[in-house]
Parts: structure tokens; sequence; C-alpha cells
């Protein structure tokens, strides 16, 4: 990066979430020199920390319209564009005896004013095409619901900005901004790697920082009024469900369960909280309790399946600018031209709206870029597909062999990509995840083509350390891996190592009993007793004990 | 009400509750010698999420699988293992089982051709041109030799001798399984000594059919399940009448009290603790002090006990040792646990045969050091496997102990 400090980019967008990597996308794509800038890794936020639920809209169609159609255009949009991201599981929204049966019309109504396609089907018929769902149920709709990997359409959002001449740096975060003569002209990074600070220049800086760009906009003396609202979500075993299970009443806490992946997810719950806690949330036992109570009742098999971990994310509310005090939150897309709204140029926030609506963001932030800057060029980011999402890979076909299946794996995960995964050699073969599949070769090529520095980027990369064990056996494998492939110094290596199983262990704390007491006690003794690792840890970091 | 969940976690064979520990994979004697199997831990519980994510994570390499179950012995969180690998292959696989699969799969059908025609099926099948041909052609390997056929199955014995058993006035129900109907009868009527002497009598079923195990391993569990259901409703009749059912195989055993339960849906709740190895129930019998044996004062014998891995699954291996250390004139001694290799039709496998004689290897080289006059086992394929690859012969217990026993002093002993 050094020989691109001397070069003023066109634009600059902070935040390495869903939102930033779209709009450098778009902005790329759209010919503008950009640089995408995030304080530690993509996906760290907000856009790691939610329900991996591909909306039809459905849920908001009764109480915010405006947000559903959104969600319907966009769906069937990342359906085509991101497909090695989406699995195609269709939703059901039941009602239970407890609820109001008369709501399903009200809602199928809304749906089909909003353009989702809302199917009623007999109790029966939902039982057969999803068993898992509570037997009791009274009536049922079926909608285009589908679950989609955050962590995957991020990365392949940066891949594609980066193809169309897009510079991206993690762990460089914005202390500061550039201002002169009431003009934004860059921002000042500090690589939080090393510490070093740097000022780097830009026509425009694009706030996409989530709830982090309040504290942006506070820096920038503009003022963005959000609110964070704390959702905590459980994640369970295995798949349960194979279908998004949605109740169909009012939006309320833990009503949807999504099959993400090899897991389902329960969620969410909803609490305002304070600006100074974001960076440090804490998943608290009422929140697990609620979780729990109300999972059961869409699926009752959840009452007893193994839960892996619980984790809390952070929405960005932002309250309308006459609106002070967040009554009337929306969940809508806010996008805010600083220069006419504060006599700041240069400046632009996109903010509010959902990860499901990040393309519709990212256009809508760089036509203003573009108006800014004079260039005429239409969006194109819903009719090209993103890489590894060019052709289906998906096969019906059984694996012959294991290789097969490691291919089969890897293909779900990386789309056309997986071509670009060295396969052939034998250690490139071996596994370092059991629990996902993660072979030397993906290691590799995560390294060499997404960004990983440390083994919690090759995590949300590749999977690793977020199966059954939860780190037990992959991690240190991992880190070993990472010393040979990508250089880190063993030091450096084993304080990744302890600082991952530190990170995994506070996942697992607030679920802890039964199984997955039982695997973090035997990870203790494997990390603590036999490699020796709270001896390496910072006194604060502990490895589950 | 919160309170009430999350008290204890359940799965499918238990898959959940695996912790990762791969003390399975240790423990699992194709992962010792076939790196492209994936191991029990991998091939079960790992690839399950996978499976349970979309049908096409299925791997045909579980067809590697023994079906040993020595994982599941392993496993300290009592994760079904072998269970998990087997219902995979029922629910997933595509592969059409082929006419040897069919052939070999089929004990009961072929057995009943093959001991009519015996002597010309035992001449052929012995034949060097024969063997060459299913080797070829059927895959069956040409170093296999098949287990000849009897004359007279124990089933037509028995009809002859039924009368003699009902002046008896206790009674066993006797499941005698393929092996010892039409291939070696004689451990049947071995069965039938030892247990006239004890002073029962032993009944058949009303209807016995194969049980299954070869049909499960090669794809055909439809058939599995219509026999089970067969033999399970059989069996509830001798419970009734207050009987054991007793067995002399131990693999027809574990198919019929696990399997069935865990891979066919059978419900055999009502007869599953009354189903066991007649070893089982003669030790428990003996040590209850409810029966006792006299034995042979010239019967001296050197004799090495083999494990089959099903003895290990079910944990039994204690009642047929404590048995046989009981004959004065033994000199018993334990050969290491371990997999023969064989497993059923698995060995017989032209695939297969090349691994199941690697992994077989280091009992056989055991079996030569010790010498001994006999090798003993429960289980049939295990026989045949060590007297194909050792130069030792190979008996079950039953006949050890019916060899063994004074038969007059021990029906005195029992008289009622």
């Amino acid at each position: 990066m050094k020989k691109n400090r001397e070069q003023t980019y066109d634009v600059i967008v902070i935040g390495g979430g869903i939102t930033g990597a779209g709009t450098a996308r778009d902005c790329a794509m759209r010919g503008l020199k950009v640089l995408l800038v995030e304080k530690f890794d993509f996906t760290n936020g907000a856009t790691g920390r939610n329900h991996g639920l591909l909306h039809s809209g459905a849920r908001y169609a009764v109480t915010d319209k405006e947000s559903a159609r959104e969600c319907i255009v966009e769906n069937m949009i990342l359906r085509k564009i991101a497909r090695h991201c989406v699995d195609e599981t269709d939703g059901l929204f039941i009602t239970l005896p407890e609820d109001d049966l008369n709501y399903q019309a009200t809602f199928v109504a809304a749906c089909q004013e909003a353009g989702i396609r809302a199917d009623i089907i007999s109790p029966e018929e939902a039982r057969r095409i999803e068993p898992s769902v509570n037997p009791s149920l009274t009536g049922a709709v079926r909608v285009p619901d589908a679950s989609i990997d955050p962590f995957r359409l991020t990365v392949a959002n940066v891949l594609d900005a980066r193809r169309h001449g897009a510079d991206a740096l993690t762990y460089h975060e914005v202390v500061d901004f550039v201002v002169e003569n009431g003009e934004m002209k860059g921002v000042r990074l500090r690589n939080n790697l090393t510490g070093e600070v740097f000022e780097q220049r830009a026509q425009l800086v694009i706030n996409a920082a989530g709830i982090w760009g309040h504290q942006l906009s506070v820096m920038a003396g503009v003022g963005v009024n959000m609110f964070p609202a704390k959702g905590t979500l459980l994640i369970f075993g295995h798949r349960v469900n194979q279908m998004v299970i949605n109740r169909c009443r009012k939006p309320a806490n833990a009503d949807i369960l999504v099959p993400d992946d090899t897991v389902c997810v329960i969620g969410t719950t909803s609490d305002r909280v304070p600006f100074e806690t974001v960076d440090d949330l804490q998943v608290t036992p009422e929140e697990v309790d609620i979780l729990i109570k109300e999972g059961e009742k869409l699926a009752p098999a959840l009452a007893s399946t193994r839960i892996l971990r619980a984790y809390t994310g952070v929405r960005p509310l932002v309250a309308a600018d006459n609106d002070p005090s967040g009554r009337s939150i929306s969940r809508g897309i806010v996008l805010l031209d600083h220069e006419t709204r504060d006599g700041l140029k240069g400046f632009i926030t996109i903010t509010g709206g959902k990860m499901m609506t990040y393309r519709m963001m990212a256009e809508l932030a760089t036509d203003l870029a573009c108006k800014k800057l004079g260039i005429d060029k239409k969006c194109e980011t819903a009719i090209t597909p993103l890489p590894g999402s060019e052709t289906s890979v998906l096969t019906e076909k059984t694996s012959k062999t294991s290789y097969e299946y490691s291919q089969r794996v890897m293909e779900g995960r990386h789309g056309t990509m997986t071509s670009r995964i060295r396969q052939q050699a034998i250690e490139d073969k071996a596994l370092v995840c059991e629990c996902e599949n993660v072979t030397v070769g993906e290691v590799k090529f995560a390294v060499e083509q997404l960004h990983v520095h440390h083994i919690i980027n090759l995590r949300r990369r590749t999977r690793l350390g977020m199966g059954t064990c939860q780190g037990e056996l992959c991690a240190c494998r991992g880190a070993n891996v990472l010393c040979e492939v990508a250089d880190t110094p063993v030091q450096k290596g084993m304080q990744d190592l302890t600082a991952f199983m530190a990170e995994r262990w506070k996942g697992m704390r607030p679920v802890a009993w039964g199984d997955t007491l039982n695997e973090a006690q035997l990870t203790g003794m494997i990390y603590e007793s036999l490699c020796g690792f709270n001896r390496v840890a910072d006194e604060k970091k502990e490895i589950a004990k | 009400m919160v309170e009430a969940t999350q008290i204890e976690s359940k799965s499918k064979l238990n898959f959940e509750q695996c912790l990762k520990c791969s003390i399975c994979t240790v423990y699992c004697p194709v992962s010792a010698v076939e790196p492209q199997y994936p191991g029990p831990k991998q091939a079960g519980p790992d690839q399950e999420r996978y499976r349970l994510k979309g049908a096409e994570y299925f791997n045909e390499a579980l067809k590697l699988c023994l079906n040993c179950k020595r994982c599941e012995v392993a496993c300290p969180e009592h994760v079904l293992v072998g269970d998990l690998i087997q219902a995979a292959r029922i629910d997933y696989s595509t592969h059409t089982p082929s006419l040897r699969d069919r052939m070999l799969a089929n004990t009961d059908f072929v057995g009943t051709l093959a001991h009519t025609f015996a002597p010309l099926t035992n001449f052929a099948l012995g034949l060097k041109p024969m063997k060459a041909v299913l080797h070829s052609v059927m895959g069956i390997d040409k170093h296999r030799t098949f287990p000849s056929y009897a004359f007279q199955t124990f089933e037509q014995w028995y009809k002859k001798h039924a009368h003699e058993q009902e002046q008896y006035h206790r009674f066993v129900t006797f499941f005698h399984g393929c092996y010892a109907n039409y291939n070696y009868p004689q451990l049947s009527k071995d069965l039938v000594k030892l247990m006239n002497a004890c002073g029962y009598g032993v009944r058949l079923l009303s209807k016995e059919k194969c049980c299954g195990v070869a049909l499960i391993a090669n794809g055909l569990s439809g058939q599995a399940k219509k026999q089970g259901e067969v033999n399970i409703n059989a069996m509830r009749e001798a419970v009734k009448r207050d009987e054991p059912v007793l067995t002399v195989s131990s693999t027809c055993t574990l198919t019929m009290r696990d399997e069935y339960q865990h891979l066919l849906h059978i419900d055999n709740a009502d007869v599953r603790d009354h189903l066991m190895l007649a070893l089982r129930w003669l030790c428990q019998k003996v040590d209850a002090g409810e029966i006792k044996l006299v034995f042979r004062k010239d019967f001296k014998e050197k004799i090495a006990y083999h494990t089959a891995c099903h003895m290990e699954r079910m944990g039994w291996v204690p009642y047929s040792v404590r048995l046989l250390q009981m004959i004065p004139g033994i000199d018993f001694m334990m050969l290491e646990s371990q997999c023969c290799g064989i497993a059923g039709t698995y060995g017989f496998k032209k695939e297969n045969y090349e691994r199941s004689q690697k992994i077989g290897s280091s009992l056989f080289k055991q079996i030569e050091a010790v010498n001994p006059d006999y090798v003993a086992t429960e289980c049939e394929t295990c026989k045949w496997q060590i007297e194909m690859s050792t130069s030792h012969l190979v008996k079950n217990p039953i006949s050890i102990l019916a060899d063994a026993i004074d038969v007059e002093e021990t029906r005195k002993c029992n008289a009622q």
C-alpha cells in the first residue's frame, strides 16, 4: 500500500461491513478509484452478527411496506448475483394456537400488495414440507425467504471491488478527518496492527460504518442521530429445520429460525443499548432464556438440541432529523449528503437499512457520489454476478470419494472460485478443520486471496472453528498452517490462537451446559493443560476456563 | 418452562454428543490401513451435519466402513458412530446393489439353493475355473472359498428330533441363523446337546428368516426390515412362553438387538432383553447356581480366544471367557482384541480383499505365534477369515463346551 499513499482516490469508503463492501464495489464498477478501509476485519460488526436471513420482505409487509418492497426486489437480485452465498430454502410463517389466525389474512394481503408471493398452506402440508415445525400449528404461509451467508457476501463484494481496481485495507482505522476550507479532503488512518498513522486523500469520503458511523459523524462535526439496538441470537449444533420458520404475527422477539449452512440460528432479541457498550456487548441470561423459550415454539426439537454459542450484534437504527428522541425509528435506508445537510463538502453517510438492502444502499450512495464527481455511468451491480456466482455449481449427485466431498463443501462456500483452490497435493487435501471440512488448500487460498492475517480472519472466510468443536481441534492446526503459509511469526501465532480461543469461549459461555460445557472442558484441557497456553495469554484473556 | 428445556441434548444416534476427541478414529481398523476412508468421526458425526444440509454431501467412501462398531466401543460419549454411518448409507447412497451384492446378501435364499445341490455346489465353488469366473465376472475375490454347504440342514435334522425335545420340562428357543443351518449344522447340534445336558429342551422359532445383516450391508435394507419383522414377531411368541431366545452367532445377535431398532426402526423393545447368545444365558445360569456343568477329565486343549468385533460391542466377551475357563483341562489364552478384517460379505468382495487381509494381519501373526490347538470365537465369518489366513482351525465356544462336558454327569446334576 505504500506506493498508493501519494495517490489521491476518488472515494474512500469507511467500513468493511456489507454496506461498505457493496459501496466500494459499486463505486469501482463505475470507474471510480476507490479505497475501502476497515478498522478490524471485514464483517466484524453487525454484518457478521445477524440472522443470515435472505428476507422475502414478508416480515415487514404489514408494518413497513417500503422495507418489504425493498426486500423482495433485493431478494430476487441476490439469488442471481450472489447465488453461492444463498441457500434457497423458502420460508414458512406459522400461526400457533396462542396467535390470532385472523392475522394471516392481513399478512397475506400485505404481502401481495408488496409483491411478495405468499401461499397459504394447510398445517398438514407445513408439517410434511418442514417436519421440524411445531406440530400444533393452526396455519402456515409459504414465502420466498432463504438463507444467505453474510461473510461470503461481503468478501465477494470486496473481491469484485478489487477486480475493478479498488484497494482494500483491513485493520486500518480512521482516527481523524482531513478537512480543509470546510471541505472533506481525506482521512487519517491508523494501522491497528503496527500503530502507524498516515494520511490518505480523496475527493469524497463515504461513511458506511454502521453504528460506528455515529462516532465518525461526531468526529466530522455533522452528527447523525443513531440509536444502537442490540440483537442476540443462538446457534444450534446442526440444521433442525430445512426452511426458515417465522411466526405469523407482528414482529417480536425470537420469532425467526433460519437454517444457515450446517447450523440453525434463532433470534433475535431487541434492546436499545448505550453507545459505550457497542464494542463490548454481553449476552445476558435473560436473552438466552427468551430465545430458547420462544425458539422451541417454532420447532420443539430446539428444546433438546445442543446450542453451540450465543452472539449479539448492533443494528444501526437512525432517527429522522426532525425526531431527535428517536421515537419513530424506521428501518429504512438513510442517505445523508453532508454538503447540503451540514455544509461539509465531500462527505456522505449511508446508513440504516439492512443487510438485505445493502446493494440498494450502495447504489444510492454511489449515485450521489457519481453526481458529485460528474460521472454519468449506470449502476450494474444488480445484473453482474459476484465473484463465485458466475455460474451455478450446484449438484444433486452424492460424492464418490472424500476428495469429492471436500470439493462439494468448498463449492458451497466459494462457488466458482473453488477452481482456484489447490487440491492436488496430498498436503493440500489434508484437513485443518474437521467439523467444517476446511483443507490446507482452502487455507492457502484464503491467505492469498481473501485478506487473511490472523486465524480469526480465517474463521470468517472459511468457517474454520465454527463447527461443533468450536476450535477445539482445528484452531491449533489452523494457527500452525498460518505460520507456514502466511509467515506468521510463531510467538504472534500463539497470541492470535489464544485470543481466538478466548473469543470462542465468549460465545460458548452464555450457553455453557451439557455437551457444550463438556466440549469446553476438553478444549480447556487441550489448550491449557496440554499446550500450556494460559502462559502465553495476555493476563486478561482466558481460554475456556 | 425454560428450566424444563435444554436439560438433555438429543440427536439422531447421539451424533451431537460427539466431543470430537477422535478416539474412535484411533480404534478404527479401516482408518489404520486405508487413507481413502474418512474415519468414523468424520464419516459419522462430522459429515452428518453436512448430510442434514443436503444429500449431495453424502460420501460414497462410507462403504469402506466394516461396521465393526469398535468406534462405538471406544466412544466415551455413547455416540452410535457405526450406526450413523450405516444409517447414512441406507438413507443417502445412490449405489444400486449389483448381482454379486444381492447374491452375497441373500444368505437365506442362496443357502436354500446351494444346500439342495450341496455336493455339486461345494465341488463347483472349490474349482479354480469357477473361482476365476466369480473373481472376474462377479467380483468375488478368488482367494476366498465359500463355506461348504451341508447335505442336511439343521432344520431338516431338527424336524426328526423335535419330539425328543418336547420331553423336557423347561425350554429355550433357538435362533440358529443361516450358517448354523445351511453350512455347519453341527454347531446347532452342539447347542442342542449342551442345552439338553443342562436339562433344557430346544425349540425353534415358528418362523425364522436370515437376520438381514448382509442385506443391510449391501444396500437392501427394505428386505432386511421385512425379514426382521418376521423374526421379532416369532420371538415375541417365545417371550410370551417365557423362554429366552438363544443364538450362537454374535453378529446375528447384535443385528437383531441393536440394528433392528437403530437402522431398520423395528420396535424390538419387548424382545431385546430376552434375545442373547446362548453363552451369556448359560454363564448367567451357572453363576446363579441354576445350572451346573461337569467336564470330562480327559479334555486337554490349548485354546486362543479371538474377540469378534460384535462381541466387543455387546460387551459379552467375559461370559464366553468365564465358561471356557471353567473347563479344567483347558490351556486358555486371550488374543489381542482386534478386527480380523473380513466383516461378513465385505471381505468377499474383490475390491476389499487386500484391505481385509491388511486389517487382520497382526491378528494372524499372533495366532501363528501362540500356536493353539484351536482358535475360539463366536463369529462364523471370523472363522472363515482366520482359517483361510492362518494354519489354525476355529471353533465356536459352544462346540468346545459341548465337547468338553461330561454329558451324563451334567445331565444328572441338572435333572429335575
